[in-house]
């Protein structure tokens, strides 16, 4: 077993040009590098065409670097006869949850990845019923999809995925489509098969309060990554976030704005809580 | 001022008779003043697009009236596509309903439907164009190859066109990163001060409507909760965390403060705001001790 | 609206009809179909009817979901009788100038929307106590042996079932879209034919955009979980016959029978 699940070395790419456009085609990604340790939550930020998408797609090889390697578990994704040990090892979630369901019952959609991959009934019934309890639909198995909410959707993908017993899970803007509620859902499932599962999970978003709860943060910006670390070292720089059109949590920006007047204050303060102890100590101090 | 917008005991049913039957609004009684930029909030379910469609006649109403302008919209005189060319309503990703083979004419189908001459017609296309900040050889693109926040705004632009005295727009931020999401709210903001029409912004985010609406209209379980001036509903946060709306994380922190003993105000919701607010105590503190 | 369209949706249960394997639901269907065209009278009609009513209560569908999935064929129905009543030959009971009604239009009208009605509405109790996906699912194993001569049996019932899953998505898409285009003063009750069939282009352009993008996103979605064909494919409900699906299929051919004679009596 190799430490690292996912690791991308010097991935270049591009879309293939046409030919008769004379102009070159435009770097989507330049020279990217990054390895995802096992159990680890990271979360990519990054605005519209800043790439993040285009680099989870090379987590499981949908897309396939022009220059560079991606391994998984070891195993390059160039290599042809090994593409669905990939897939198998790193599912992915996509924006629409309408548009990744394929079956019109749910349990039934779950199994989708099982069926294909010839696992025994019995067995894969087991894996149905445990990966819909771990996203909390089990007991909507019997529904259809489109009687349910964007939220419970989006988990039924995530179940679907789940299901394969994957290392590693790639969520690409799972959230973008959803009310506030059903944000929520999908974060809380997130974390929790992270955190009592053990499974690797990539969160692509350009919500700052998602990616506030993750253990690491890559911001991409032009197909670059300029910042890895913890959210809370991210999440200090103000104004470089804000300059490549990125939030910051409101509380780190109060601190920010506190500081530029004068005011000691911590831009580290990323939560609620952190922010309100550091305000009473301040007012009442 | 006249109310631009007037309903009476609204009350829309669906599905009557079967065991899906459920009340989407209830009895709404609301005056949206003439030139107010108005935030509506609410969960999912609360009502608020079943309302919003009813301001432009999509959706008659189980009962109760709808007043647009003084005029009742549902009253044999009136036609009711006029009401749509009064009452502009962008829907959730509008960007789906593009469908000409430029943008220029995409921008001119609802001006054109109005009947407007040629002349009117691309007046209003470039105007509507330049302000959502489409560039001029943009027009003459198929607006399907454009990038997902072009898109939007083609669309925004398209009801924009049509140069309604009340624009209603349901989430138009959903799915944006925040440059595309703080783009589309200022460019409303800009039309909604240069035309001195009515705005109703629907929005799930408690953040743009904070900073945008002179008015906040927050639906609840198909009812109107409040329709207040913003820092008045922003007084009430506690209660509108108590019916499960997102309140800005700012808020949060100061409701938090109160809790602990702090005497602060608690209508905080800009982080500019926040900022002089606690300068503002400390001073006051400062002061105090000084005396 | 166009939410009101119920054929094809299924009814979740767990009623004697429900359980039954589908494929030899489709075959008893087949039977049932089978009735209504052979009965060449009204008892023999009636025959088949009193099957319709057993298998019906046995369902447990409600009877107004029943009444419901007759709704699209209403014209059709008026169609029939209209056709049957007005224009059949033979003594007219009554006559208001050229039209007249004759007891045999009456009753050949009387006997075909029966018909119609009671095929619909078997045809619907197979849709309402199948899941699409099962059904889909007993087709492919039905049609199984034809893969022997080259029939994309698999290709094809996963092309049905992708169908089946996008109709309420693209349903409710086309509803939005008249009520956007709607919103924009797009006028589609008025004018003749041509300006009708043109004022559909805002409506169908949209759909079809965004069927397109559906169908390419839902096929990297199908690549990530896997999909690669037919081969070497499991299936996580299996179909077993038992005792009760054989038990069924007698008592449909029973009917059948039993319809036979009765024309053969009266015929």
């Amino acid at each position: 077993m190799d430490e690292k699940i996912i690791s991308a070395q010097n991935v270049d790419f591009h879309y293939e040009a046409d030919p008769e456009d004379k102009t070159p085609p435009k770097q989507v990604l330049k020279n990217v590098s990054l390895d995802i340790g096992r159990g680890q939550f990271t979360a990519i930020l990054g605005h519209n065409g800043s790439g993040k998408s285009t680099i989870a797609k090379h987590m499981n090889g949908i897309l396939l670097p022009c220059g560079g390697k991606v391994y998984v578990d070891g195993i390059d994704t160039c290599d042809e006869k090994k593409i669905f040990d990939v897939r198998q090892r790193v599912g992915m979630v996509f924006q629409n949850p309408d548009n990744q369901i394929v079956a019109t019952i749910v349990e039934e959609d779950v199994a989708f990845a099982l069926e294909n991959l010839g696992v025994p009934p019995d067995e894969m019934r087991e894996r149905v019923d445990d990966a819909l309890r771990s996203v909390g639909m089990y007991e909507y198995r019997e529904h259809s999809p489109h009687q349910l909410s964007g939220g419970q959707k989006q988990r039924v993908a995530i179940a679907g995925i789940i299901a394969m017993r994957p290392d590693c899970i790639v969520l690409d803007e799972p959230t973008a489509m959803l009310d506030p509620k059903g944000r929520q859902e999908v974060l809380k499932t997130i974390r929790e098969l992270n955190h009592d599962f053990g499974i690797t999970a990539v969160l692509i978003t350009h919500y700052m309060e998602e990616a506030a709860q993750a253990d690491r943060i890559i911001v991409m910006d032009n197909g670059e990554i300029i910042m890895d670390d913890i959210p809370k070292n991210v999440f200090s720089n103000v104004e470089k976030m804000k300059s490549i059109g990125l939030d910051v949590p409101q509380v780190t920006e109060l601190m920010y704005l506190l500081g530029r007047d004068g005011i000691p204050s911590d831009t580290h303060i990323i939560s609620e809580e952190e922010c309100a102890d550091a305000l009473e100590k301040l007012l009442k101090g | 001022m006249a109310s631009i917008i007037r309903t009476e005991d609204l009350t829309y049913t669906y599905s009557i008779g079967t065991p899906f039957e459920k009340t989407a609004v209830n009895k709404v009684c609301l005056d949206i003043e003439e030139g107010t930029f108005s935030g509506i909030i609410g969960h999912t379910g609360s009502g608020k697009s079943t309302l919003i469609q009813h301001l432009n006649g999509l959706i008659k109403p189980t009962s109760g009236k709808v007043f647009i302008d003084g005029q009742d919209i549902w009253d044999k005189e009136v036609r009711i596509r006029d009401i749509r060319f009064k009452v502009g309503l962008v829907f959730q990703y509008p960007e789906y309903q593009l469908f000409e083979e430029t943008v220029y004419k995409d921008i001119a189908f609802g001006p054109k439907n109005m009947g407007l001459t040629d002349e009117e017609i691309d007046r209003r296309v470039k105007e509507t164009a330049e302000l959502v900040g489409l560039k001029q050889e943009t027009l003459y693109k198929s607006p399907f190859e454009l990038s997902g926040g072009q898109k939007r705004r083609v669309a925004i632009a398209g009801v924009m066109a049509m140069e309604p005295k009340v624009l209603i727009l349901d989430e138009p931020t959903a799915g944006l990163d925040p440059k595309g999401r703080d783009k589309i709210l200022g460019q409303i903001k800009e039309y909604h001060r240069q035309k001195h029409i009515t705005v109703l912004l629907v929005s799930h985010s408690m953040e743009d409507i904070a900073k945008f609406a002179d008015k906040i209209l927050v639906m609840n379980k198909a009812e109107v909760f409040c329709y207040e001036d913003t820092p008045d509903v922003f007084k009430r946060s506690d209660e509108l965390a108590g019916i499960g709306l997102a309140v800005p994380q700012i808020t949060k922190v100061f409701l938090d403060l109160k809790k602990r003993g702090i005497d602060i105000r608690t209508d905080v919701y800009t982080t500019e705001f926040a900022k002089k607010t606690i300068l503002e105590y400390l001073e006051r503190k400062g002061g105090a001790v000084n005396a | 609206m166009l939410k009101d369209i119920t054929i094809g949706q299924y009814f979740p249960g767990r009623s004697a009809v429900h359980s039954l394997d589908p494929r030899f639901k489709i075959i008893i269907t087949g039977v049932f179909i089978g009735m209504l065209f052979a009965a060449d009278g009204f008892a023999a009609l009636a025959v088949g009817l009193v099957f319709l009513a057993m298998s019906f209560i046995m369902s447990k569908i409600p009877f107004r979901l029943m009444l419901k999935s007759l709704k699209p064929i209403v014209p059709i129905i008026i169609f029939t009788s209209v056709l049957n009543i007005f224009f059949l030959d033979g003594a007219p009971l009554v006559k208001f100038g050229f039209i007249k009604i004759t007891a045999e239009g009456l009753r050949t009208s009387a006997f075909m929307v029966i018909r119609i009605i009671a095929l619909i509405m078997g045809s619907s109790l197979l849709t309402y106590t199948t899941s699409p996906i099962t059904l889909t699912d007993a087709i492919e194993r039905l049609l199984s042996p034809l893969k022997k001569i080259n029939l994309p049996v698999h290709e094809l019932a996963m092309m049905m079932t992708i169908a089946l899953r996008f109709i309420p998505t693209l349903i409710e898409e086309t509803d939005k879209i008249i009520s956007a285009q709607k919103a924009r003063g797009a006028d589609m009750e008025s004018g003749n034919i041509l300006q009708r069939a043109k004022a559909l282009t805002p409506i169908l352009i949209p759909l079809f955009v965004s069927a397109f993008r559906r169908a390419e996103e839902l096929a990297v979605a199908m690549e990530c979980r896997c999909y690669q064909g037919g081969d070497g494919r499991t299936r996580l409900r299996q179909l077993r016959s038992e005792g009760k699906d054989y038990f069924a299929l007698g008592v449909s051919i029973v009917f059948l029978d039993i319809v036979i004679m009765l024309n053969c009596i009266f015929g």
